[in-house]
Formats: structure tokens, C-alpha cells, sequence
């Protein structure tokens, strides 16, 4: 076993342990923490395989991971108020269960990537992050101005949706949600990155020029690792409206963008577990010190300028060493 | 090579290419034929890149068309043309720094296999991909390096790799961009007997500033000079050609 995967299974270990923990001394307050870093985590792994992987520095990931949390929020207030979405050209009703909204916020983020992700990949370097950038912007205002799901306050859902054979109220089994949708998002990462995909995409990110001469088309191999990439942040998205049971045109901001960004940055940017170890360190800080002092982000910014001048690996790497080529 | 009764696999007729004022390529019409190293040499700036570019599809022509195997590829992109069969050295190399050498190897395979869009399986597990690069590392002599970072690599063994992840496309022809540029001595006289044989499997138009190899490989040599060929003809005859000598040997006589 490598440093890095030592690395990385303590850090599961570690997410799946402090809840448990906490849920014997009776903690839930630690759990609902817990979970919001597996959410965010997974975010970040969503980001990862277009930032890390193909080489991608999206400032646009808050619209999807936005666009899944409206799915959520929009099916669930027209389940509980009674309401159908539509009715033709077929009747669809809101919903209260996990999976059928989990689809809905996957595809719709999908969608969205495909869209976003055909138009901006045209353009490269500093325009990309713009685009991105202005994509996500034009979907927070359009959030802002639909006063049908609540405009600028949100969408406030009074019970947490369902999930078959579980209790979601319960922190930890919610938690145990989040876990297992944050593990399998992990592994297909990992499984992403040595495939033929993987190596592809990869290799577009260091020589687009070769991958072309070889006969691939590196245009294609962006835009599907895009899609796949936002539709894994888009699920995240309808998960921490739901950890949070409100929705509000902030996830759509690109501070949600640049928030994401600095999980993966901060974890080390291409490292499969970053985001998680990211995304830790971001929910500590802002508990930590959030209750020092309201500028906390202060010392978040301090840490951020030296991982990015001293340690370009980010953590993982400042851990691990030098990445080892995938076998 | 007198006699070509063949079909050329590249033909480009009087292709043109202007940046601004500046005529990169001038009317330019060269052949290749099966079997033949058809070597282009010019003076820097003469637009060798210019033209190469234009050949493997990463610039479009003003004027002319460009042949490949009788098809007409002037409109067609890179991967089109890659598909078709053309395959191609970078004279800066340009291979995937943090691959290793299998990896680089491996993808060369991959896109002669054509479709990358497989997400579960392992690549470094697929035994036709291994095979296909495993093959071709052997034949330029670069197997035992495999595992090798590709940024830890020499510079010699660098195009050694270049050439290797052009033979994995096995393609119908080469195109070669200064493949000896910066190796010694030994290095280019090894590389000079690999193409020699290489040519009887595809062709290759080569643009090379070493001469001895030039001239000790190439059945052709076209000269280019402003963007336009001055001559095109055997090794004895460019060296007899006295615009080639005026224009460009004379100054490197030593060489």
C-alpha cells in the first residue's frame, strides 16, 4: 500500500468514525457536521475529475450543484403542498423520496453540464473560468427573479424527504446516507482515473496536441468528463438541501464556486481524496475559529496562499510526496 | 527511386499559406510514395513547420489540396487525418510528462483502438493495449524503461518514445519533425538504421536539420527556401543543384 492510500483509507476511517462516536455520546450536533463534510466532499469530488483529472479550473460548479439542489427543493415543495409539477403531456407530481429526486437533480445537472460544458470548452485558459463563471451568475440571478420557488428567500421544506427502509431524521442514519453516496462517488473516481477515459482525459490535460495525433478528440473526452462532473456535484447539491431542508439561490453563487474550488485546492488538486480531506479542514476551520471571530476566512485565506505557494500538492500531497503513476 | 508507378500514399498540390505578408508556403506540391523517405530540408524560418502543420491537419491551407491515400484531406481535422493513417512526431516533444513510458505508450494504442469512452475497465490491464505498446517500446529499444517516468527520461529517449507512440498507430505513413534534433552521435546513427528499415512498412516524409542522415537515408530530398521548393531530387542531385548550394548548403559545408 502506498503512503497516499494509507492516507486515504484513515481518512475514511476517520469520517465514518467521529460520527459514530459522536452518535454514542450522544452528539448529534458533530454528526450534522460530519455530514455536511461528506456533502461537500462530495462536491468536490464532482469538481475533481473536471479540475484534477482534465485539467478544467471551473468557476461555474455552484450552478450544479444549485440546479440539484432546486431539484430537490422544487419536487419536495409540490409534494407537500399537494401539487403536481405538470400535467401534460404527462402528470408529474413533486416527491418526497430520495432516489426519484436524486435522479432528477443527476439529470438535470447533467443537462445543464452538457450545455454549459458544449459552449465554454470552446474557449480555454482564463476565458474558460469566465465562462463558467458567467453561466453560474446568470443561474443565481435567474434564481433571485423566480418568485414561484420563493426568489431571493429560498425554498424552506418542512420534513426531510424519505428514504425507503430508513429514518433520515435521524442524524446519523442521514448521515450514513451521505457516507455511502460520498464512498461510491470515491470509488468511481478512483475506477475513472485508470480507465482508457481516465488515461485520455489525462493526457488532454498535459498534451491536447498528442491526443489528437493519436486520433482521439479532446473536445469530446472535456465535455463528457464535464457532464460527469457536474451531474456528481449536482447530486451533492440535492443532498446538502436536504441536509438542510432549505434552498436559497446562495448555492447557486460563485462563492459556492470558489468554495468548492478550495476544497479541492486545499487537498491537493487531481488527488482522489482531496476533496474530502478538503472539504474537512474547511468545516473545522469555520467551527473552529468561525466562534473566535466572524473573519475567520481571514486565516482560511492565510493557509489557502500557503498551500498554493509552498505546497502545490495541497495536503494530501505535502503528506503523500509525489503522486505515484496509477498502475 | 526513378521509377514510381505507384500512387503516391501524400500528395500535396501547390498548397499556399500567407501570414500577412509573409508567404509561410509557397505553392508547394511534394509526393510521397510507398517505400520511400522523402526528406524536406530548408534554411530556419523556411516554413518546414509551417507546412508539416498544414499536412497534419492542425492548420488549413489558403490555396491547394492535400492528398492522403487518393483521399482528399484539405477540409478533414488532426484526429480525422490521425485516423486515417497518418502518423506523426513532434519536433519539441510533446508526450505526457507524468505518464510513464508504458502510459505514453498505451494511449498511442488506445487511439489507434479508437474509442476512449470506457470508464470501469483498467487500462493499464487491457492486454490488447499492452501488447499493441509493449511492441512498439521493444522495437525502438525503450521496453526496459516502461516504467519509467516520462519527465525522468533522457532527452534521446524522449524521441525514441515519440517514435514509439507513432508506431503504435501503425500507421500508412510518417510524418517525422526533426527526429535526430539534440541527440549525439550514436544516439542518431541508431535512430538513422530504425527508419531506414521503418520505411519499408510506411513511408516517411521527414524534415531534418542532420544532414548526414538526410543524405545517407533519403530516396527524395525537396529543398525549401521562402516557402516554395527549389528542388526536389535524389541525394547526388541536390547536391549538385547549385541554387541548393547557393541558398542553403554552402553555409554549412562542415556539416
Amino acid at each position: 500500500m502506498t503512503r497516499e492510500r494509507l492516507i486515504n483509507a484513515a481518512l475514511l476511517a476517520s469520517l465514518l468514525g467521529v460520527p459514530l462516536l459522536a452518535w454514542q455520546m450522544d452528539e448529534p450536533f458533530v454528526i450534522t457536521l460530519a455530514t455536511k463534510v461528506a456533502i461537500l466532499a462530495l462536491a468536490g469530488v464532482g469538481l475533481n475529475i473536471a479540475l484534477g483529472l482534465g485539467g478544467l479550473v471551473s468557476l461555474g460548479h455552484a450552478a450544479f450543484f444549485g440546479i440539484g439542489g432546486y431539484a430537490m427543493g422544487i419536487l419536495a415543495a409540490h409534494a407537500q403542498n399537494y401539487e403536481p409539477l405538470f400535467t401534460w403531456p404527462f402528470l408529474f407530481e413533486g416527491s418526497n423520496q430520495m432516489p426519484l429526486i436524486w435522479l432528477v437533480a443527476v439529470v438535470a445537472s447533467a443537462l445543464a453540464a452538457l450545455v454549459i460544458g458544449a459552449l465554454s470548452l470552446r474557449t480555454s485558459g482564463v476565458y474558460f473560468i469566465m465562462i463558467t463563471l458567467a453561466f453560474g451568475q446568470m443561474l443565481y440571478y435567474f434564481a433571485i427573479s423566480w418568485s414561484a420557488y420563493g426568489g431571493e428567500d429560498g425554498l424552506s421544506i418542512w420534513v426531510r424527504n424519505e428514504m425507503p427502509g430508513l429514518n433520515t431524521l435521524d442524524p446519523i442514519q442521514f448521515f450514513a446516507i451521505a457516507f455511502a453516496v460520498l464512498a461510491m462517488a470515491l470509488w468511481f473516481s478512483a475506477r475513472l482515473a485508470r480507465s482508457p477515459f481516465g488515461l485520455a482525459l489525462s493526457a488532454s490535460r498535459q498534451t491536447a496536441e498528442r491526443v489528437e495525433t493519436v486520433g482521439l478528440t479532446p473536445f469530446k473526452l472535456r465535455l463528457v468528463a464535464f457532464v460527469i462532473s457536474g451531474a456528481i456535484t449536482g447530486l451533492a447539491g440535492a443532498l446538502f438541501a436536504d441536509l438542510n431542508r432549505f434552498v436559497s439561490p446562495t448555492m447557486l453563487s460563485w462563492h459556492t464556486s470558489g468554495e468548492i474550488m478550495i476544497f479541492v485546492i486545499l487537498g491537493g488538486v487531481g488527488r482522489l481524496y482531496a476533496p474530502l480531506l478538503g472539504a474537512a479542514v474547511y468545516i473545522l476551520l469555520e467551527h473552529l475559529l468561525g466562534g473566535i471571530s466572524e473573519y475567520w476566512q481571514i486565516f482560511l485565506g492565510l493557509l489557502l496562499l500557503i498551500m498554493v505557494l509552498f505546497a502545490k500538492g495541497g495536503l494530501i500531497g505535502l503528506i503523500a510526496g509525489r503522486e505515484v503513476a496509477h498502475d | 527511386m526513378t521509377d514510381m508507378p505507384r500512387e503516391p500514399v501524400l500528395r500535396t498540390e501547390s498548397i499556399s499559406k500567407s501570414f500577412g505578408a509573409l508567404k509561410a508556403s509557397n505553392n508547394v506540391s511534394l509526393t510521397l510514395y510507398p517505400g520511400e523517405i522523402h526528406a524536406l530540408i530548408g534554411p530556419n524560418g523556411a516554413g518546414k513547420s509551417t507546412l508539416i502543420k498544414q499536412i497534419s491537419g492542425g492548420l488549413t491551407p489558403d490555396a491547394g489540396r492535400i492528398e492522403v491515400l487518393g483521399q482528399d484531406v484539405t477540409a478533414l481535422d488532426t484526429v480525422a487525418r490521425a485516423r486515417l493513417g497518418l502518423g506523426r512526431t513532434f519536433q519539441i516533444s510533446s508526450l505526457a510528462m507524468e505518464f510513464t513510458v508504458l502510459q505514453n505508450a498505451v494511449l498511442g494504442a488506445l487511439g489507434a483502438r479508437g474509442n476512449a469512452f470506457s470508464f470501469f475497465r483498467k487500462v493499464m490491464k487491457d492486454a490488447e493495449l499492452l501488447a499493441r505498446a509493449e511492441e512498439a517500446l521493444k522495437r525502438v529499444g525503450l521496453w526496459q524503461d516502461a516504467g519509467k517516468r516520462t519527465a525522468d527520461l533522457s532527452h534521446g529517449q524522449r524521441r525514441q518514445l515519440e517514435v514509439a507512440v507513432a508506431l503504435t498507430l501503425k500507421p500508412r505513413l510518417f510524418l517525422m519533425d526533426e527526429p535526430m534534433a539534440g541527440l549525439g552521435a550514436s544516439g542518431s546513427k541508431a535512430l538513422t538504421g530504425f527508419l531506414d528499415e521503418l520505411r519499408q512498412e510506411a513511408p516517411i516524409l521527414l524534415v531534418e536539420h542532420d544532414m548526414d542522415a538526410v543524405f545517407a537515408l533519403a530516396d527524395r530530398i525537396s529543398v525549401l527556401v521562402y516557402g516554395e521548393v527549389i528542388a526536389t531530387g535524389t541525394a547526388d542531385e541536390i547536391r549538385q543543384d547549385p541554387q541548393v548550394r547557393q541558398a542553403y548548403l554552402g553555409d554549412e559545408e562542415e556539416a
